[in-house]
């Protein structure tokens, strides 16, 4: 389907003699019959197999087939995950496996640890961690996880993810806002990190508190001065006050036209301050010249922006439209 | 303003022609170079790589050239009983591959080769309470998955049958975000294949109404990076899946004029590859199907090569002729 990524960092060599040895030829596993990839009546494709993964993928079918439930079979998931981590049904394996011989789960947990640090944006190993940490009733570690796995790529959509989960199934919201800050402080264009906060946020205090919603507006201008032209910062100011007047917040408009008249022309603060503009015009209590000055900023924004030209053209005739006198449109 | 953008640099020498030949050729060849280190390790999602290939080729009108036959008896084959398809036989069944394989079915107009009620009770039983969908018994909810599901009943024309169909788009709509984007779950960042998913699903059960066209429309014509291409988040480098994600998306929402079209032509034409074919997720990258199908399809929404691409439908990336065919018209604004 359109929505399937290619893992492309699946794959690793063995590390030990012993796994170096072909399972065809270890004495211990001569009691099984290797069962080959079926690749069909009539193959649209003839796969020639590396000899190691079809050595491991032989034996695995087998024992999946047996549904044989021993250490052997568990070792022989570990060669599987070496050889592709995204294969979901040795991952599934493993589990049954697992439960049936009643491992160590904090073993699991530094097993899948070192997986995770490996390939870290892939889907089933950060499935199978969710289960263990479910298992084990334990998100102790989670949080220093996530974030060893975020110092590396601060985007990782998985590590995020599993993050959340965290944070929402053992109310462990404490520490987060400083966790975010942190990452801002380090990058302020940091988009995850500033979904993180609105995350944290409506999930713990919500957005009705007068005091809450001045102190997020704050905390958003503070970073947008200090980089004018960052989506990100803009969209949270957004998102806080979506519920509210924008034109009627106390300063708001003042801060945006001071950056304006010290020739700020990011986009983002144009585009906003069209907002304020609109919900003037639709306020109905508002200066005549109202009108004029926000398409007068279109025009700004069709030069600075010509990427979104018609994008702002649109912006541009629809506040014609709908707030223009007849024959101006 | 000084700011600085991840993007990419489009060289004069780039190619700005579509190399179609080589496009057929690196499609049909890419099925018989089976030795292949990639293609050993791309097992795992078989299924989906025949539908990219099969998909492409029809985008070309060059469909015949694929061995229909053995693609059908291999799709067939990777049914199991419980209804679901596995990415290649004997594999286990996963909601990706089904929908894969309906599509590819659907393409060369096989559905009743197999046995279509138990891949609606395999779909069907996928859903969870609180509406969402796993994408196989023991798996994770995910947005993607609830796409998968009513695209592949729709193909099969029994959405009906979804248990909960309220339930189910109510909780696509409850991963809405601030920003008019859709995440994985919800309060998940925003993110351009999410976002085509959740849209999709909205256009196949006739619910796009619960979309803010003119926020998200925005958000993702700030995709658009000063080279042309098109991100999947802010702050990434554009690449030419996001490309068909973020276009298709607009698409839906009828909003797609809103980004530079001529420069998002030239970033996708130079991500091919003028000596193998095939496209690249980015300029002067290793080609693959899956980038091949999406700069294809990609060029076909855009429109400007009408006379050597089909036209495609945004929601299933599939051609347009398929979807008349079947009788299936999926909501667009």
């Amino acid at each position: 389907m359109a929505a399937q990524e290619i893992d492309a960092d699946s794959g690793s060599e063995f590390d030990d003699d012993l796994a170096l040895q072909f399972y065809r030829d270890r004495p211990e596993w001569n009691d099984i019959i290797p069962i080959p990839q079926d690749d069909g009546p009539n193959p649209v494709v003839r796969i020639a197999y590396s000899e190691r993964f079809q050595d491991v993928f032989d034996y695995l079918r087998a024992v999946l087939k047996a549904d044989e439930r021993s250490e052997r079979a568990l070792d022989l998931t570990k060669d599987a995950v070496e050889l592709n981590a995204a294969n979901y049904t040795v991952w599934h394996y493993r589990r049954v496996l697992l439960q049936a011989l009643k491992k160590d789960l904090r073993e699991e947990m530094r097993y899948i640890s070192e997986i995770i640090q490996d390939h870290p944006k892939n889907y089933q190993v950060w499935h199978h961690r969710r289960a263990i940490v479910e298992w084990l009733k334990d998100p102790s570690n989670e949080l220093n996880f996530t974030e060893s796995i975020l110092e590396k790529d601060s985007k990782n959509y998985h590590a995020w993810s599993h993050r959340q989960w965290v944070l929402q199934t053992f109310k462990l919201w404490d520490g987060e806002l400083d966790y975010v800050h942190k990452l801002l402080l380090e990058d302020l264009r940091n988009n995850s990190a500033w979904n993180q906060r609105y995350f944290v946020m409506s999930n713990t205090t919500g957005f009705s508190d007068e005091s809450v919603v001045d102190r997020e507006v704050k905390y958003a201008i503070e970073f947008i001065k200090k980089a004018p032209n960052n989506e990100s910062s803009w969209s949270y100011l957004r998102g806080v006050l979506a519920l509210r007047d924008i034109s009627s917040f106390p300063g708001l408009m003042q801060t945006c036209q001071d950056m304006y008249s010290e020739n700020v022309r990011s986009p983002f603060l144009l585009s906003f301050i069209i907002d304020i503009y609109e919900e003037q015009l639709e306020s109905k209590t508002f200066p005549e010249d109202t009108l004029l000055k926000a398409t007068q900023l279109c025009d700004v924004l069709i030069q600075v922006d010509a990427i979104r030209l018609k994008y702002w053209e649109y912006i541009k005739r629809s506040l014609t439209l709908r707030f223009g006198k007849q024959g101006e449109a | 303003m000084g700011t600085p953008i991840k993007d990419v640099t489009l060289k004069p020498t780039a190619p700005k022609e579509v190399f179609f030949y080589k496009h057929v050729t690196y499609i049909t060849s890419y099925s018989s170079k089976k030795d292949d280190y990639e293609y050993v390790m791309t097992e795992y999602l078989r299924m989906s790589g025949m539908y990219w290939g099969i998909a492409a080729m029809d985008l070309l009108g060059q469909l015949n050239r694929m061995n229909k036959q053995k693609i059908i008896e291999f799709t067939v084959s990777c049914q199991h009983e419980c209804g679901g398809f596995g990415a290649s036989i004997g594999h286990d069944p996963h909601l990706l591959y089904t929908l894969s394989a309906i599509q590819i079915l659907a393409i060369y107009d096989a559905l009743d080769s197999i046995d279509v009620d138990k891949v609606v009770e395999y779909v069907t039983g996928l859903q969870q309470e609180d509406g969402s969908f796993v994408g196989d018994k023991w798996g994770e909810v995910d947005t993607r998955f609830s796409f998968c599901a009513v695209a592949t009943l729709s193909l099969l024309k029994r959405l009906d049958a979804v248990p909960d169909i309220e339930k189910a788009v109510q909780y696509v709509v409850s991963c809405m975000n601030f920003d008019g984007g859709f995440g994985v779950r919800p309060g998940s960042e925003s993110h351009s294949g999410q976002i085509y998913c959740c849209v999709g699903f909205l256009s196949v059960t006739n619910n796009l109404h619960y979309v803010n066209a003119d926020l998200l429309g925005w958000w993702l014509c700030e995709r658009q990076l000063p080279s042309g291409g098109l991100n999947g988040r802010p702050e990434k480098l554009p690449d030419v899946c996001y490309s068909w994600w973020v276009l298709a998306s607009l698409k839906i929402i009828n909003r797609l004029h809103w980004i530079d079209s001529k420069k998002l032509t030239a970033f996708i034409l130079a991500c091919q590859d003028d000596e193998t074919g095939g496209f690249a997720d980015r300029p002067g990258d290793m080609v693959d199907p899956f980038h091949t199908l999406f700069g294809i399809a990609g060029l076909s929404l855009l429109g400007n090569h009408s006379d050597s691409i089909k036209p495609v439908n945004p929601v299933f990336c599939m051609p347009e002729n398929i979807l008349t065919r079947i009788g299936v018209a999926p909501q667009i604004l």
